[in-house]
């Protein structure tokens, strides 16, 4: 979340209750380390890094990191990956409510961006190692089968959320338009896991736990959301 | 489409899957009743010595794939860490790793076998009697997952067809019928209703017929491990590998079409044939190409998976699409 951002939505918080207010305030002066972001940063890192690197270690040098099928078993871990980094991104809000840790606002970005690149990861992978930039049976794809459509419609409305997401780029939209914008999050979350869904064969139980999740998520806000209705304040 | 016996396979042609031909070569100094000792002192011994004398018998497999005999160069086998370690048998879970993991106490001995339905003899076998009067014949063979990806697999068994004779079909026999074992203290995927247990396949009976219609109990020259439907399944190389059902305890003969299982669970997806089309789509996903696994790029799927000489003639005048 942009540094604007971020203050709108302490202004909103801190005019509930004066007590909320003093928590909120003693809150806001933990300061996380210096390191710890580009710890996070790292981490974040290590599924990609560990799938590239087996992935060209299985057909380079016959290892079986990923399996007999190293392509395809590629492509659901960066999906995957991308699912829950967006978890993640939208984890830290109702996260930093319900704790008061205020400092978890500055990573949210961060884990959003990462979920971009997974998605970006994820997409490279299906266009050019599985279909090899095959752009006649990509297509096609993209039009007949239609957990394909969705995935990468996901993938487009991720594109906008990205390239807004910079400090100029907030102040530019202002806060609430920035605001209004970034709520496609919400539809992303909806068609990954439908994109998830259709792919399976049979199985659903690993698509229906990434829906639940993300229920729980969207849950936390709508209850949040009807709470300051009956305060008689409109922000979400 | 490629029959060999024994005999017929050079060490050239087998690629680099260093276990087999360690085999083959142990096999060739010390014959038959090395393998069957290899075996172990299992039901399957005696029937596994069959393997190299039914090499002697090569001609007398009906004509329909020997002209087909010499391997096409990009049809190497599948190691056979890859053919036993990533399977679909939902009977023991759904991840492909699942099966080589959960099967490993199934216990395949003893073993029963029922032969029903329409049949002048219907009857139930010990398994080892069922297999004991055919020999093991080598079949390698292109496997077609539903999925999108393939095998080439060195199988070890027996034409349907020798069994359907033995049985005797009546006239009114047009459906063969092969069931899976239902076991939930052993299958711990059955514990889950993903499917509709147990198992069921079915083919119409000119389909089982067909020369290239077997019954497996082995691969790679050994005993059919766990994971791949020990101990007998049925393989049909032309249609989509679901047809194939694993762990076989019954094999009934009817009249009408029986109930499939991936048909009754999805059948807009999964039709009866199931035959190897690339023209005709999974209404989710396309099956225009495939990846061989252990090959970086998709390679064209072929009509029938290759062996339309063999088998498209079962299904002159019928619309495929219409009959997935």
């Amino acid at each position: 979340m942009s540094e604007a951002a971020v203050r709108t939505q302490r202004g909103a918080d801190a005019a509930r209750t004066p007590d909320a207010s003093t928590q909120r305030h003693r809150a806001r002066t933990v300061r996380p380390p210096r390191w710890l972001k580009p710890l996070l940063f790292a981490l974040c890192l290590v599924p990609a890094a560990w799938v590239i690197w087996a992935l060209y270690s299985d057909f380079a040098r016959v290892t079986s990191y990923l399996g007999a099928n190293p392509i395809t078993e590629a492509e659901h871990f960066t999906g995957k990956w991308t699912l829950r980094f967006l978890i993640v991104t939208l984890a830290t809000t109702p996260l930093r409510r319900l704790t008061g840790w205020n400092w978890l606002a500055r990573y949210r970005r961060m884990f959003g961006l990462f979920a971009f690149f997974y998605a970006a990861l994820h997409l490279s992978m299906y266009v050019g190692v599985d279909m090899g930039f095959d752009f006649g049976d990509i297509g096609h794809d993209i039009v007949k089968h239609p957990y394909i459509t969705i995935g990468m419609t996901a993938f487009l409305l991720l594109i906008p959320l990205a390239v807004t997401s910079t400090n100029a780029m907030v102040r530019r939209l202002g806060g609430a338009r920035w605001r209004s914008l970034h709520r496609l999050v919400y539809v992303v979350a909806v068609l990954g896991v439908i994109h998830f869904w259709w792919a399976v064969k049979k199985d659903i139980t690993e698509p229906l736990i990434y829906a639940l999740v993300f229920g729980a998520l969207f849950g936390a806000r709508i209850i949040w959301l009807a709470g300051a209705r009956r305060t008689g304040r409109t922000s979400s | 489409m490629l029959i060999r016996k024994g005999s017929d396979v050079r060490a050239s042609e087998i690629t680099d899957e260093k276990d087999y031909m360690d085999r083959r070569r142990f096999l060739g100094r010390v014959g038959g009743i090395g393998l069957a000792a290899l075996a172990g002192p299992t039901l399957l011994g005696a029937s596994l010595a069959g393997c190299d004398a039914s090499a002697a018998r090569a001609d007398s497999m009906s004509g329909a794939g020997s002209e087909a005999g010499d391997a096409p160069p990009d049809d190497k086998l599948t190691p056979y860490e890859d053919v036993t370690t990533y399977n679909n048998f939902y009977e023991f879970g759904t991840d492909k790793s699942d099966p080589a993991a959960n099967a490993k106490s199934f216990r395949t001995e003893p073993w029963t076998l029922e032969v029903a339905g329409l049949v002048a003899k219907p009857a139930k076998y010990h398994l080892e009697d069922f297999i004991r009067p055919y020999a093991l014949e080598e079949r390698i063979y292109r496997h077609r997952c539903v999925e999108g990806w393939s095998m080439v697999i060195p199988w070890l068994g027996f034409p349907m067809a020798s069994v359907i004779k033995a049985a005797e079909p009546l006239s009114s026999a047009k459906y063969i019928q092969l069931t899976t074992l239902l076991d939930p203290k052993q299958m711990p995927g059955q514990r889950r209703r993903i499917l509709d247990w147990p198992y069921t396949e079915a083919l119409r009976l000119d389909e089982a017929m067909n020369p290239l219609a077997i019954f497996a109990v082995g691969l790679y020259g050994k005993m059919l491990p766990n994971q791949n439907g020990a101990p007998l399944r049925h393989v049909i190389p032309w249609k989509y590998g679901f047809k194939g059902a694993k762990s076989i305890v019954k094999i009934t003969f009817t009249e009408r079409q029986p109930a499939t299982t991936w048909n009754v669970a999805a059948p807009n997806e999964y039709g009866f044939y199931a035959n190897v089309n690339p023209e005709v789509d999974h209404p989710r996903w396309s099956q225009a190409k495939e990846r061989r696994i252990g090959e970086f790029r998709r390679r064209p799927t072929l009509m029938f998976n290759g062996y339309g000489d063999q088998v498209a003639s079962l299904y002159s005048g019928m619309d495929l699409r219409k009959n997935y």
